[in-house]
């Protein structure tokens, strides 16, 4: 196990690392100062562009600067933006309650998803099942955002059957629409992973040997049937917190979390390009990181995992 | 004693030339149906419901894309009356106005060929790096694989609207249909080179392809006529489903608001995002091009997803 740790995280490292770079690189490769744009239409005094320039270390190539930035974040420091707030300081004031909105969302995709799909698995052919998958279609195919639109003018504006916006102080009961719609996706590709992998165990020896034996329904299905099929469903929540990130920023636009999604959709609409860029970098940095935590978690799930190469 | 032994007859059987070995395999039969992987597959999608509506819905949105003046006369962008602001419906504008008191219908059909242009030219860069990436990294294997995959690691670890969303605000100034495609494009190849990998280490341990190889064809060649041909069918399966997801994303990144000039194009995610503050009072024009979007995408995944039933002998066997 200590050596699947070890491998794995060496694993992480050129990925991390490339992926900072890729977007410092796209970034960089724009022409144009980006200080002349905080200015608008005014020239800016020499010095106080060679201050500028000094303080964000514009003068230095690319790769000095790319490394100070990357010390820097393992240092713990993610950057200033261009007007002047520290992404730290926007981090701890935003993060915990994108933290909240999508443990909120992970319980509703996990627990609706998983129970669908094992409902739909064991009855296949059913309505139950035939349902839930067109169901999932038409999840899948409905973009967050409209997805939004509709719950919120539906459940929230028309029905009044929660905030239509989330409130100050984002209270947890305001939080359970915004994190609905955020489920909605991954609750669809949770349930189809999980019926095609309750299909493929439930006919599985093993399966058949605890029928066989005797032991009752209440033991077979949670214990031999949904233990094993929970693995894939596992793997691919790394996948699922990828849709997650995206997601957040559409939802907690449109409903008004005072989230990271929130900060960076606002940041796209001021036009704040080096806001933009540092919370995607921020962003991306979690996504390897959450990654990583999920391939460790499945090696210890997984045993077979852990010795292949 | 021995001469006593009367001498049996063992009759010597010889077949008729047509009831030999020899006969059997020659006795091929010509009016057999020809059977193969493709063949096979439109068999099984004949019969499906599923693969007939997402072709309609195809086809129709194909034919508005190509000619939305078929379908409507008003024009979508010029003489939009403010008289006719948030209207509902009248005779010859079947969906009323917008806030701008644009017919809703007609920015509809006028905006079906964004979506579309932007979903194929989208698949078109994801086909040619997933496939030529992929397709290098397994058929060689060795370093140019590591290379390649560890590449494709990376680029993988950038959710693709994020990454679409840094690049479009680069670009403020020249947004336009090929920039938005190679936003999305350029960052999600690697599932596809992943999958196409994954089956080119499949087909190249087969024998015809240790038969081309004996046979003495070189190793691009043997790629190009062997290798490729029989690995490609998963890559329009996800190619058909990527193409449904770079429309969502192309009118999620309008939505954001780095997407396409909505003075210039025609967008249903820009109509969705303009329509976003009147959504109490006049929801209807948030709902018509959220339907458009939403159908459309729906019916590429559909057949997304019949093609790869049908391609499956296996989903077949047990369907």
């Amino acid at each position: 196990m200590i050596w699947y740790i070890v491998r794995r995280i060496l694993q992480t490292i050129p990925v991390f690392i490339g992926a900072t770079l890729l977007i410092y690189a796209m970034v960089f490769a724009v022409p144009g100062d980006p200080l002349l744009a905080l200015f608008g239409d005014k020239t800016p005094s020499p010095g106080l562009l060679a201050q500028l320039r000094d303080y964000y270390n514009l003068d230095e190539p690319f790769y000095v600067q790319y490394f100070t930035y990357l010390g820097n974040v393992f240092q713990g420091d993610l950057g200033t933006t261009f007007s002047g707030q520290s992404v730290n300081e926007i981090l701890v004031r935003t993060f915990p309650n994108t933290l909240r909105l999508a443990l909120l969302a992970i319980v509703i995709q996990l627990v609706f998803g998983v129970s669908f799909g094992l409902i739909a698995g064991l009855r296949k052919g059913s309505i139950f099942d035939h349902a839930s998958l067109l169901i999932s279609l038409v999840l899948i195919s409905l973009p967050v955002f409209v997805l939004a639109f509709i719950a919120q003018f539906v459940l929230g504006i028309e029905l009044g059957l929660f905030r239509p916006t989330v409130g100050r102080g984002a209270p947890w009961a305001d939080l359970v629409l915004p994190a609905i719609v955020l489920a909605a996706l991954n609750f669809a590709y949770v349930l189809r992973l999980t019926r095609s992998s309750v299909l493929e165990t439930r006919n599985q020896d093993f399966v058949r040997m605890a029928w066989g034996k005797g032991l009752p329904t209440r033991r077979v299905i949670p214990v031999h049937i949904l233990r094993n099929s929970l693995i894939p469903v596992t793997t691919n929540l790394a996948a699922d917190f990828g849709i997650l990130i995206v997601g957040a920023t559409v939802t907690e636009g449109i409903f008004n979390v005072p989230g990271v999604g929130r900060e960076l959709f606002h940041a796209i609409n001021r036009h704040d390009n080096p806001e933009v860029v540092s919370i995607v970098t921020v962003l991306v940095i979690i996504y390897v990181l959450v990654n990583l935590g999920i391939d460790l978690l499945y090696g210890l799930l997984d045993p077979r995992i852990r010795y292949v190469k | 004693m021995s001469s006593k032994t009367p001498v049996r007859h063992v009759p010597h059987f010889v077949a008729k030339v047509d009831e030999g070995g020899l006969g059997a395999i020659d006795a091929v039969r010509v009016r057999e149906r020809k059977s193969n992987l493709w063949l096979d597959a439109w068999r099984d999608l004949r019969g499906r419901w599923m693969f007939w509506i997402s072709a309609a819905i195809i086809l129709l949105v194909v034919v508005v894309a190509l000619f939305p003046g078929l379908f409507t006369h008003e024009p979508p962008n010029d003489g939009c009356l403010l008289a006719n602001s948030n209207g509902g419906p009248e005779p010859g504008h079947p969906l009323g106005y917008t806030k701008q008191g644009c017919d809703v219908f007609s920015r509809i059909m006028h905006g079906t060929s964004t979506s579309l242009s932007v979903g194929l030219i989208v698949s078109l860069i994801v086909v040619v790096f997933g496939v030529v990436l992929g397709a290098f990294a397994g058929f060689f294997g060795g370093w140019i694989d590591s290379l390649l995959m560890r590449f494709g690691d990376i680029v993988f670890a950038i959710p693709y609207i994020l990454a679409a969303v840094v690049i479009m605000s680069m670009f403020v100034h020249d947004r336009n249909i090929l920039v938005i495609s190679a936003a999305i494009g350029l960052f999600s190849w690697p599932a596809t080179a992943r999958i196409l990998r994954s089956e080119v280490l499949r087909v190249k341990q087969s024998d015809y392809v240790m038969a081309s190889t004996a046979l003495g064809l070189s190793k691009v060649r043997t790629m190009f006529t062997h290798v490729l041909p029989n690995s490609i069918a998963p890559v329009i399966v996800v190619t058909t489903v990527g193409l449904a997801a770079a429309i969502s994303a192309e009118a999620t990144l309008s939505f954001l608001g780095v997407g396409l000039p909505n003075n210039i194009y025609m967008s249903w995610g820009n109509d969705i995002s303009a329509a976003q503050s009147d959504l109490r009072t006049n929801p209807t024009t948030l709902i018509y091009p959220s339907i458009a979007l939403s159908l459309t995408v729906l019916a590429f995944i559909m057949m997304g997803e019949t093609v790869r039933d049908a391609l499956d002998p296996r989903a077949r066997a047990t369907r």
